[in-house]
């Protein structure tokens, strides 16, 4: 790739970041202007004088023009002010921090198993279209994209936990286990490792084995769909009758020369399914009860914490913006066809 | 008895047809065999046929009442031919409410539909017929709507305006619309440069005018599909919304809250909040089977 063209890239790409970050704010920002709670109000009590009121009002800079009153908020979420939330008094942002670990330590497993069974199986299908194992695996992804993820949740709860007892029930721990590791890194699987506490570890394993599992079961659903087409649409073209003529196996020509062209386009399908994990979580962490992003903006939400609302959706969305520029970066690192557009 | 006679048969398949209209039947008919032998695609036409015709004679099904008809003397029966799904935490019966539900989950899905679509055509036909400048901004501004996490703005607008299903729907149009701005914009683009499209330029006709008589009718049938595809996904979100108390409020029998009133119970009264998970899964099922359908139906057309 010359210099200029990377240039170039890399300015587009900026300017595609900043942009979507601006609407995103722009939205979160309009959001909480149209809320029917009167910010002033709520601080100065409903019995104090117009003049305390408008005081207050220009003091939190209500009486500004929008478009002013944009632009600080704006610069606000860029140094990561979210303000505070009314219920926990701490920062929004270093909430955020703290949760967000825990539902990483879901996302990843889940998302592995997504990439692990589910490229494979798609290329399967894709090898054998219209025979069983074709119609088998559209079957289970089909179910897959078309489960409520709360629903299958309750019913796994339902059937490993409280009839089987394979699994271990909502929450990341035990009761008896809780406080044991102290948090490093906030996940507990790897803290606990790291402390070199193997009870805590496996307890926590077992708590997760059935939301990670099933997460990984709707990735899998969604990335085996797409590698069956994508692969489909590779295995047409010519180059495939090409190899196969001067001798290669089979084998090869799919798992390594197919699916080698195929990785390109399923780098972004992999980081849509992470950033759906992400915003997922709201539902996967109310049914598990488990204490990450999703739950804390369920909870602000029901709370009137609207600080901590915002804060999380920007969060949401900042994840989705980046993974977007990831895929857009990888991109032509894994595709030397797209490095000199 | 076949549906159709024999001479009906031969009037749709003939080759070269004698007007517009029976071209048109013609080609219709033909994409329907191809349908009709995809099983999958019927099953999931089945379903869709099922859940409007329960939506629209839900009355006759069930008994109004039932839905909302508290009964504490009665709370927490189980599966019988009395109550078919049994009776929830408040004594209320499950089929009644699934069945009544099922209006509310049509609404939903037809309101997105009709904002999503019109928004989308108004974005990305100009885009494709103009080019240029026009373009590049309509095109940004879908890009940016399109990198929104739809759950979650969808959970930050019902914080700020209050649950219900009104908001509900505009939370999911807000975000669903780019796709078909897309869609729209790349059938302009392959049809713009078309010479029928010049004929109509050259007898004076307006840009507003080609849009709507020439190139609204081309995207239509792809925009058809796309949004079969989509139902599955609103209805899992609004479910979704509905799950966190959301989407439409008590005592509305909407499926994902009733899931959710279901959670307390679930160990002792499994069907409480099963059933209605059961109805949401088989009609999202049945939604992605027919787009799918639809889809390899609309590609052995072209």
């Amino acid at each position: 790739m010359t210099a200029r063209s990377l240039a170039k890239r890399s300015v587009s790409i900026l300017v595609s970041v900043g942009l979507t970050f601006l609407g995103l704010t722009c939205v979160t920002f309009f959001i909480g202007r149209v809320i029917p709670i009167d910010p002033v109000l709520a601080i100065v009590g409903d019995k104090a004088s117009n003049e305390t009121y408008a005081r207050v009002r220009a003091e939190i800079g209500l009486d500004l023009p929008l478009p002013v009153q944009y632009w600080r908020y704006l610069m606000k979420v860029v140094q990561g002010d979210f303000g505070s939330s009314v219920i926990t008094s701490h920062p929004v942002l270093q909430d955020l921090l703290q949760v967000f670990p825990a539902t990483l330590e879901l996302a990843v497993p889940a998302l592995f198993i997504g990439v692990v069974v589910g490229v494979p199986m798609g290329v399967v299908a894709a090898t054998h279209r219209g025979r069983w194992q074709d119609q088998l695996i559209r079957l289970l992804s089909l179910f897959g994209y078309s489960m409520p993820v709360f629903w299958l949740g309750l019913v796994g709860l339902l059937l490993f936990y409280a009839v089987l007892g394979w699994v271990g029930g909502p929450g990341r721990l035990d009761v008896g286990f809780d406080d044991i590791v102290t948090p490093v890194t906030g996940m507990i699987t790897v803290d606990s490792l790291l402390a070199g506490e193997y009870e805590v570890f496996w307890n926590a394993v077992s708590h997760l084995l059935l939301p990670a599992s099933i997460l990984g079961y709707l990735s899998l659903a969604y990335i085996a769909r797409m590698t069956r087409s994508f692969m489909l649409a590779q295995l047409r073209q010519e180059y495939v009758l090409a190899t196969l003529a001067k001798g290669l196996s089979p084998w090869r020509v799919v798992w390594v020369h197919a699916l080698g062209n195929v990785w390109v386009q399923l780098v972004t399908v992999i980081a849509l399914t992470f950033g759906n994990q992400l915003e997922g979580a709201v539902l996967t962490e109310t049914v598990f009860a488990w204490p990450g992003l999703g739950l804390y903006v369920k909870n602000s939400l029901f709370n009137a914490d609207l600080n901590a609302v915002l804060g999380g959706t920007v969060l949401v969305g900042v994840a989705f913006i980046t993974l977007n520029m990831l895929s857009d970066l990888i991109y032509p690192l894994v595709d030397p066809r797209a490095r000199d557009r | 008895m076949p549906l159709i006679p024999e001479s009906g048969r031969a009037w749709l398949l003939d080759p070269t047809p004698a007007s517009r209209m029976q071209a048109r039947c013609g080609r219709w008919f033909r994409a329907w065999l191809g349908f009709r032998r995809n099983g999958l695609a019927m099953t999931g036409l089945g379903i869709v046929l099922l859940l409007v015709l329960m939506a629209v004679f839900a009355p006759l099904i069930a008994d109004r009442q039932a839905t909302t008809l508290q009964d504490l003397g009665n709370r927490l029966q189980p599966v019988s031919w009395h109550h078919l799904f049994g009776t929830d935490e408040l004594g209320r019966d499950i089929f009644a409410r699934v069945v009544f539900g099922s209006r509310i989950t049509l609404t939903i899905v037809a309101m997105v539909a009709v904002i999503v679509v019109p928004v989308g055509l108004a974005i990305g036909l100009p885009a494709g017929y103009f080019g240029g400048i026009v373009d590049k901004v309509l095109m940004r501004i879908t890009d940016i709507f399109l990198s929104f996490p739809r759950l979650v703005l969808a959970l930050a607008f019902a914080a700020a305006l209050g649950p219900g299903i009104e908001n509900a729907v505009i939370a999911i149009a807000l975000t669903a619309w780019p796709p078909y701005a897309r869609l729209a914009r790349a059938e302009t683009l392959t049809s713009r440069r078309a010479e029928f499209i010049q004929a109509a330029e050259l007898q004076g006709a307006s840009a507003l005018r080609i849009i709507a008589t020439q190139i609204v009718p081309i995207c239509l049938p792809s925009v058809i599909i796309r949004l079969t595809l989509d139902m599955a996904g609103i209805i899992l979100t609004a479910a979704g919304l509905g799950f966190l108390g959301l989407g439409a409020q008590p005592p509305a029998p909407e499926w994902g809250a009733m899931v959710s009133s279901g959670r307390q119970v679930l160990l002792d009264q499994w069907w409480v909040a099963t059933i209605p998970g059961l109805a949401i899964f088989i009609v999202s099922l049945g939604f992605n089977l027919l787009g799918d359908g639809l889809r390899d139906a609309g590609d052995a057309r072209s």
